[in-house]
């Protein structure tokens, strides 16, 4: 017994395994430039992600009638998919007109939704230049900027919306006031 | 007819008090109904179902035939099928978890059918070491478990509407659902990839056909966001993001990105369509809400409710569901004549944060007209709000957020149909 008791915080001591501490499994492997090339396709209202190309409204109105227009409607009218242009409402009618016109804050936004995720039937089908092209057509079709505009990673971002200041940010006053 | 002569009720129109069945001695004499008498008179031993042996084991369980109404209910794109919702039969359940099949579902353009052997997230742009991992490599992580709701921004809208709508509790409200998610807390994988000061925001996107793209605070990925693999047990279906969804508790269901293969760290939101054009809710004043992460507040009594049928008076049990994005519900109250009165409902445990909690309550109904509401309090102290204060403080075009208190009519014949009182 008093064996044990001499013996017993040495055996416990040398029992438990010594192991080097896991900061994390560190399991992913370094991604490649051509991955994160290939893969990151966002766009910000700064124009951080626009790729290089050019197209203008004219343009744009046959892309958008041969890809668009049969969920979006004549000249963005809407149909089975969102009104696009030719508000006839404000944001403070009843019922309010929400369209690009009237409540889309940024421009780049037309040119990223659009190519990440239009056309549904084939998503990704249209060039850089045709993506350009079509969003200068909806902007003019919103009289935000002129017929012959020229639409390219420098004049895109530009681009002031209507609606710009139109936003409250909730999260923001939630950090001011919790 | 039965009368509660032995019972005090605590609020108008016959509540009862939620603990009266723990009283000793308390019984209701409850009239039988015909077809239970006729049942009384069958033997058991000359049912089919102990006749002869009965079905093989199965590989996959599935519901009883006699089950088959209990279905979500689908609208898609009149021209692009897979664009649309489908709501959860929340009136059709009893108790918190949402079976898989039955999990509301909201895509913009259909359900990959991803393999996951090809499947990778990638973690990059404000980080010091941008990496990429295979499912293989993330099921090797650690992973815990967190029992909560996933509601869409855009649930209950039909609320807004100036006519109230008359279609089942889970059709209109069934936009939120509710799971055991088990995967990796993001947390890890950010730290692995050391995430740069300056970042401030997380752009996720999924790898659907819409490549849906959403801006969430880096603060909330570093608090609770988990890389969800498993939902309920089993690996999350296809249509709840198949294999990897961001899941944001308590946040709206667009920030829970299904199908999850980039996180892009970023000092600025993304501004995509999915947070300025959606998502926002305009005021009357012209001036939008944007960036209303947390879903507040909600209950709605889902037994009885439009669509089902008083048959007797007596004894009813009123039951149904509240959830806050904010934390843990810490009172339901239920009013059976309009909110003139309220009564405690008994909430069962465990009532967890951000998840579904079922509340309940006896009820005797005494045959006369009646209006059933539920309202929520979290333990933040909010109070869900009634239809007339919400739409005061917002307006009627918001189209997102909608949490007023709901109201179920019942008729002197029983009839249950949606008001708004």
């Amino acid at each position: 017994m008093s064996m044990l008791k001499h013996f017993l915080p040495t055996l416990l001591f040398f029992s438990i395994p010594v192991v080097a501490i896991e900061v994390s499994p560190n399991l992913g492997k370094a991604a490649s430039d051509q991955q994160l090339s290939q893969w990151n396709k966002d766009i910000f209202p700064d124009g951080q992600g626009l790729p290089k190309g050019k197209g203008t409204a004219s343009y744009g109105k046959k892309i958008y009638n041969k890809h668009c227009l049969s969920c979006h409607g004549f000249e963005g009218t809407g149909n089975s998919a969102d009104e696009l242009a030719g508000a006839s409402h404000s944001l403070t009618d009843n019922p309010p007109d929400k369209i690009i016109g009237t409540y889309w804050p940024y421009a780049t936004t037309i040119f990223d939704f659009t190519r990440r995720s239009m056309p549904l039937n084939a998503p990704g089908i249209l060039s850089t230049n045709e993506l350009y092209a079509v969003t200068a057509y909806l902007l003019y079709l919103n009289n935000i900027i002129e017929e012959n505009a020229i639409m390219n990673e420098k004049t895109l971002p530009a681009v002031v919306m209507p609606n710009r200041h139109g936003f409250i940010n909730i999260y923001q006053q939630q950090d001011k006031n919790p | 007819m039965t009368q509660p002569t032995e019972l005090q009720t605590i609020a108008g129109g016959g509540l009862l008090d939620r603990r009266v069945f723990l009283k000793k001695g308390i019984t209701f004499s409850v009239a039988a109904l015909a077809s239970e008498s006729l049942l009384a008179e069958t033997d058991p031993a000359q049912l089919p179902w102990m006749k002869t042996p009965g079905e093989p084991l199965s590989n996959y369980g599935q519901p009883s035939a006699h089950e088959r109404k209990t279905i979500r209910w689908t609208m898609g794109n009149s021209m692009a099928d897979g664009n649309g919702v489908s709501w959860t039969p929340l009136h059709d359940l009893e108790g918190t978890i949402t079976p898989n099949g039955l999990h509301f579902e909201r895509h913009h353009n259909g359900v990959p059918q991803i393999d996951p052997a090809q499947h990778q997230l990638l973690i990059h742009g404000a980080v010091k070491k941008p990496l990429v991992f295979t499912m293989e490599a993330l099921l090797r992580y650690p992973m815990s478990s967190k029992l909560c709701f996933i509601e869409c921004g855009g649930n209950s809208n039909a609320g807004w509407r100036d006519v109230p709508i008359q279609t089942a509790a889970g059709y209109v409200h069934g936009m939120s659902s509710c799971s055991e998610w088990t995967g990796i807390p993001l947390k890890i994988l950010l730290n692995e990839a050391r995430v740069k000061g300056r970042a401030k925001w997380l752009i996720a996107e999924g790898a659907d056909a819409s490549a849906m793209n959403v801006s969430i605070p880096l603060e909330k990925a570093m608090e609770d966001c988990i890389l969800a693999v498993y939902q309920n047990g089993e690996r999350i279906r296809p249509e709840n993001g198949y294999p990897l969804r961001l899941v944001a508790p308590g946040w709206e269901g667009v920030l829970n990105v299904k199908w999850l293969h980039r996180l892009h760290l970023s000092n600025k939101p993304a501004m995509s369509r999915n947070e300025t054009s959606k998502y926002t809710e305009l005021l009357p004043s012209g001036k939008a809400r944007q960036f209303t992460f947390v879903m507040d507040a909600k209950s709605l009594i889902t037994h009885p409710s439009y669509g089902q049928q008083l048959n007797k008076t007596g004894y009813y049990q009123i039951s149904g569901l509240a959830w806050s994005g904010r934390g843990k519900i810490v009172k339901v109250e239920v009013s059976a004549d309009g909110g003139k009165t309220w009564a405690v409902a008994e909430l069962q445990d465990p009532v967890l944060s951000k998840c579904f909690t079922r509340f309940r309550i006896p009820w005797h109904w005494n045959g006369q007209t009646a209006i059933l509401k539920s309202r929520a309090t979290d333990e933040t102290g909010y109070v869900q709000p009634e239809r007339d204060a919400l739409i005061a403080a917002r307006g009627k075009h918001g189209y997102f957020h909608y949490n007023a208190i709901v109201s179920w009519q019942i008729s002197n014949h029983g009839e249950i149909t949606h008001v708004y009182a």
